[in-house]
């Protein structure tokens, strides 16, 4: 493999873990714009979402009588499916749920409590993870070791779409490349419509900028809020799917891995600026996969949050910070 | 008619009581004034009616129907619009867009598509800035998108909250023109204004607030002519 096509290698590998960084991303900075809240359980969240995704593949493959190691297409096509139809569901009403119990009470309190609040529900959230990890199924493992990584059945190829096309170079665009392209690009461009040119869109951009405002408009801000959870906790089942199929490990602290990533990415875009996590991830996806080949991965995660620190000290508003300056 | 009549109105903050039983009515057609110093409690009489404030004690009675702590949405839903203290523009929605979440609580598109074009044409610059983002206007284009975007709802009470605050004269004139045009056209209106001898001008009748209390009511022309008042609030 020649040092341009190791490099391009590296920029595929980064852009497709960059996309799921990116979704998760998007959730807390759409959180953090309407209700100011760094909700620290979603990456949690993200994980419940793989341990369901996980599950959900056992009972499809249990009920083909197809084995791990032996997937059919139909049993691809089937676990895909309900995967894509169950987890982002599941995420999206336990997103509402969290923020109707926990943080919805504490939205006049001091900044700090909900804060703590969602520290609180990250904790109960790993831990249900761990304790799922345990549960007597073929693909936990029967729960014998409940806190060790998971494999996720190989249910997309990783076959080189490139050489079937016909081009003949070492580098490798797989199935699962384009799978996670394929997701992850509409919902983007998805969400950007919805935000920009839905009645709810502009509801949640208007809650965002002045909530008493919003409210003196007729706007059921509560409501408003409800939806962004839902949303942002869709999006995080939407990428909990294509991560199990992509990396096809899991296991119960990879909410905090991904979330830090995550949250590193929304404030590299500037947090409550949706296009900036998108972006945000996608840079932090490429630094990861360029530090993993020219560093050293020993270095990557000290690299992420190197990057972190720095444009907290230096640019706290992030790449694409807030422009437009509210008028007093 | 009463459209709208406020008994006994308590409210605060924390341990603060700021309302201390205030009463007040709005007719039907009126353009009433509240008039007063800074902290009298002006701004949380407004709010206390929009739902933004609790209400502690009292009542709020619109066209007949009880509404204190009534959800803010719903408050709007029966037709009490406000411009607030200081115009709460949303900074990065366009000025359109501004205009179109003022008549968020209306049901019918072509009621808000011509609900703007009647903002344009009561306030033209706006029509010039559609497409800008409401935080680069003027302060003065922001009280104009301000008051038009309160209008979209369609309201029966128009709750103003010192619409003329910074502005160069000429700007509050023509406020003050296109608050009398809009009451011409039926809508009440409860306008609180530090200007007060413009507002009394302007009013049918005034209240005199005093730190949580109305101290004094009467048809706006007599207010402007009392001593007391004189004195405390016109100057000069
Ligand atoms: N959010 C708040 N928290 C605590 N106290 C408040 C709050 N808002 C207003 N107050 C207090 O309530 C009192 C009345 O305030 P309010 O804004 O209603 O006065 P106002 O008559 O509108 O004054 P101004 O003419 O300066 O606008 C003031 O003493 C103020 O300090
Ligand atoms: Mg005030």
């Amino acid at each position: 493999m020649s040092a341009t096509e190791q490099f391009i290698q590296q920029l595929i590998f980064g852009l497709s873990n960059g996309m799921i960084i990116a979704l998760i991303a998007l959730g807390y900075s759409m959180v953090y714009g309407i209700v100011d809240l760094i909700n620290f359980a979603h990456g949690d969240l993200f994980m419940l979402g793989t341990f369901l995704a996980l599950t959900l593949v056992g009972l499809v493959l249990g009920l083909l009588g197809v084995n791990p190691q032996h997937i059919t297409p139909l049993a691809t096509f089937l676990g895909i499916l309900v995967m894509l139809v169950v987890c982002p569901p599941f995420c999206a009403g336990l997103n509402w749920s969290i923020d109707r119990l926990a943080y919805r009470r504490l939205r006049n309190a001091p900044k700090l409590a909900p804060l703590v609040a969602a520290i609180g529900v990250s904790f109960i959230l790993m831990n249900l993870g761990q304790f799922w990890g345990g549960l007597p199924m073929d693909v936990f493992g029967q729960g014998k070791a409940a806190a060790a990584p998971k494999n996720f059945p190989d249910l997309v190829p990783a076959t080189n779409l490139l050489t079937k096309i016909g081009l003949t170079s070492n580098i490798r665009f797989t199935w699962k490349d384009l799978m996670v392209w394929s997701v992850t690009l509409p919902l983007l461009v998805l969400l950007t419509v919805v935000v920009k040119f839905t009645r709810l869109g502009k509801a949640m951009r208007a809650t965002a900028q002045n909530p008493v405002a919003a409210r003196l408009m007729g706007i059921d801000t509560e409501r408003v809020i409800g939806s962004t959870f839902l949303i942002g906790g869709g999006l995080a089942g939407f990428a909990s799917v294509i991560y199990s199929l992509y990396n096809n490990t899991i296991y119960f602290q990879l909410g905090y891995r991904s979330g830090m990533d995550a949250f590193t990415a929304a404030v590299l875009g500037g947090i409550g600026n949706l296009p900036g996590a998108a972006l945000g991830g996608i840079v932090i996806g490429l630094v990861r996969a360029m530090s993993d080949q020219y560093v050293a991965t020993i270095w990557t995660n000290t690299i992420v949050f190197g990057i972190l620190v720095l444009i907290l000290v230096f640019r706290p508003s992030g790449l694409l910070g807030a422009r437009a300056r509210e008028k007093v | 008619m009463d459209v709208l009549c406020v008994e006994n109105l308590h409210a605060g903050y924390g341990p603060i009581e700021v309302l201390k039983g205030i009463s007040l009515v709005v007719r039907q057609g009126e353009i009433v004034t509240i008039i007063g110093a800074n902290g009298a409690g002006k701004t949380t009489t407004l709010m206390c009616i929009s739902g933004i404030v609790r209400a502690r004690e009292g009542s709020i009675v619109f066209q007949g129907r009880q509404i204190e702590n009534l959800p803010a949405h719903q408050v709007v839903r029966l037709g009490i619009c406000q411009s607030p203290e200081g115009r709460k523009i949303f900074p990065r929605l366009t000025v359109q867009e501004n205009l179109e979440m003022g008549g968020y609580a209306v049901a019918s598109p072509a009621a808000v598509k011509s609900g703007i074009e009647r903002a344009f044409e009561l306030f033209p610059i706006l029509k010039d800035r559609r497409n800008q983002a409401g935080g680069t206007l003027s302060g003065g284009e922001q009280q104009m998108l301000a008051v038009a975007r309160a209008m979209m709802g369609q309201p029966k009470l128009l709750l103003l909250d010192e619409p003329s605050l910074g502005l160069a004269p000429l700007i509050v004139v023509k406020i003050f023109e296109a608050i009398r045009k809009l009451n011409a056209e039926g809508i009440a209106v409860l306008l609180v204004e530090q200007n007060a001898r413009m507002a009394l001008k302007l009013a049918h009748r005034g209240y005199v607030m005093e730190t949580g209390s109305i101290v004094m009511s009467d048809k706006a022309e007599v207010l402007l002519n009392d001593q007391r008042v004189k004195d405390a609030y016109l100057g000069k």
